[in-house]
């Protein structure tokens, strides 16, 4: 078990912030994590239910304010509005949509299509989906030093296209 | 494709040219796709829209499908247009109310259509007259495998293509047909047919889909489950379905006329004579009265009538429908009397008068 980041007691809750595109995680214990949230001026803690003191609310709300690396979405938006934020979701949130899966269709292996191209790449496009977030918060903050390397990066990552050429002229 | 030209024609799917369909008015499928390098539309800032947008855009603009397809990029389009579009059943709801960058590339015979931005990055849909599945599915994995060969779809080993929502990943695949079932409805034996639907997973809706009423007897049905079955497999349990249901309504209706001929001969000629000589009628009651007269002319009733020309109807004498044949903004009362001199001059077989 993970310890607090600020105390020794054993962590209970893990946060992970995204904050101007960069990732934070945050372990704390229970005490910690009260004081934590109490400062952190974030819209979830105000919809925080009273009875989020409870050991089950604390672990709802765990799940609730963990958000995915790529697009930021917490599960709890997922669940308010019942749409995921980007493909990585499917990642991070694994756990707690395959049980969803189940029950909405049953199943939870595809046994339909497969892409001709190989998606032996989907890591890298995820990592490209964080790249470009961070590219534009980098661009939309001026960080021109931080957008070129962010640029060089994507490049780098980016699978080669095969139509180089430029689109075709609007008709 | 100009909008303003959609008032004068109609989607091949409303000829009532392919099999069965006098019940089936139309078969469609439709697949959801989503590039793997961006966020789902709901949660892409505009830069990634546009983005988004453009790149599917160009792939719908090399698209080899043997027709033309137009781009209509929605965001420009005034909210007729785009209301015109939904009850084309070229857009969804969804799509012409969203906000932001979006489009859809549209075949002149209104076959296909490709949302670009709705729920999910790219919707496809293939429609044809009648009970048409497989030419369905043959012409949207072509334009699918088309657009795959240059984009790189989200797409998981485990979890199939990747959607916005849960409930349409996997294959990302609504097999729907929409059906005309009036004599199930007047015995109310329609209950039925939608437990047994909803036993095998089959979803029933109305005939703007989701959410919608069922107006005029028309029914969609469709799969619910998209994962952990293979197109082919969920394509199928609708194939093997129908027919069961076709039977069952031709029954129905047989026994309606040996019943009471007279009676049923009486309520769609009445209901024939009031299209003919109504001067206001709304939405509900025209829907209503022209599905009577649908079955009428299917059951040898009323011989100086088309299936076409009443399918066509439904359409048009729709809000948005009507307003742009009048080139102008009407009330609802407004609306009623445009619809009623519309219809009446349709079926006099006049050609509509335009403002």
């Amino acid at each position: 078990m993970k310890k607090c980041g600020r105390c020794s007691k054993p962590a209970v809750l893990h946060i992970t912030e995204l904050r101007h595109g960069e990732v934070q995680a945050l372990h704390l214990c229970e005490s910690c994590a009260k004081q934590y949230l109490s400062q952190a001026p974030t819209e979830a803690i105000e919809e925080m239910p009273p009875g989020a003191e409870s050991e089950a609310g604390d672990d709802l709300d765990e799940l609730d304010q963990r958000a995915c690396p790529s697009c930021g979405i917490t599960f709890k938006e997922f669940r308010a509005q019942g749409r995921l934020g980007c493909p990585h979701d499917y990642i991070a949130f694994e756990d707690e949509l395959l049980p969803l899966l189940e029950n909405i269709h049953g199943e939870t292996e595809h046994c339909g299509k497969i892409p001709k191209r190989a998606p032996d790449s989907s890591q890298q496009q995820f990592r490209l989906i964080k790249l470009r977030s961070e590219l534009r918060t980098a661009v939309e903050e001026e960080r021109y030093e931080d957008a070129a390397r962010l640029r060089d990066e994507i490049r780098h990552v980016e699978p080669k296209p095969a139509d180089e050429e430029p689109p075709p002229a609007e008709s | 494709m100009d909008i303003e030209s959609l008032t004068h024609t109609s989607g091949e799917w409303l000829r009532a040219t392919g099999p069965e369909s006098d019940i089936v008015m139309s078969s469609r499928i439709r697949l959801a796709r989503n590039l793997a390098q961006f966020p789902f539309p709901n949660r892409a800032d505009d830069t990634a829209r546009s983005e988004i947008e453009e790149i599917l855009h160009n792939q719908i603009n090399r698209l080899a499908t043997g027709r033309r397809l137009s781009y209509i990029p929605i965001s420009t389009l005034e909210p007729i247009d785009r209301q015109l579009l939904v009850e084309r059943q070229l857009i969804s709801r969804e799509h012409s109310e969203n906000r932001g960058r979006r489009g859809v590339g549209i075949s002149e015979e209104e076959n296909v259509s490709l949302m670009v931005n709705e729920e999910d990055h790219l919707r496809m849909q293939v429609l044809h007259s009648g009970f048409a599945l497989d030419e369905c599915w043959a012409e949207i994995d072509r334009i699918d495998d088309a657009i795959e060969a240059e984009v790189t779809y989200a797409f998981s080993e485990r979890l199939g293509y990747l959607t916005a929502c849960p409930t349409n990943c996997g294959t990302g695949i609504r097999v729907s047909v929409l059906l005309h079932l009036p004599a199930l409805v007047i015995t109310k034996e329609i209950q039925k047919v939608f437990q047994a639907l909803q036993k095998i997973g089959l979803a029933v809706r109305g005939l703007y889909g989701e959410g919608s009423q069922a107006m005029g007897d028309f029914y969609q049905i469709s799969n619910q489950v998209t994962l952990g079955k293979s197109e082919v497999q969920l394509i199928k349990t609708i194939q093997d379905v129908v027919p069961n249901i076709l039977s069952y309504e031709r029954r129905v209706r047989n026994a309606l006329v040996k019943e009471n001929r007279r009676g049923l001969h009486d309520q769609v000629s009445r209901a024939y004579g009031i299209l003919r000589n109504a001067q206001t009628i709304s939405s509900e009651e025209t829907m209503h009265l022209l599905s009577s007269v649908r079955m009428g002319i299917n059951l040898g009733l009323i011989d100086d009538l088309e299936i076409p020309t009443v399918n066509e109807l439904f359409i048009h004498t729709q809000p948005a429908h009507l307003q742009k044949i009048r080139h102008e903004k009407l009330e609802s009362a407004e609306r009623n009397v445009a619809r009623a001199s519309y219809i009446r001059q349709r079926l006099a077989g006049r050609p509509p008068e335009q403002n």
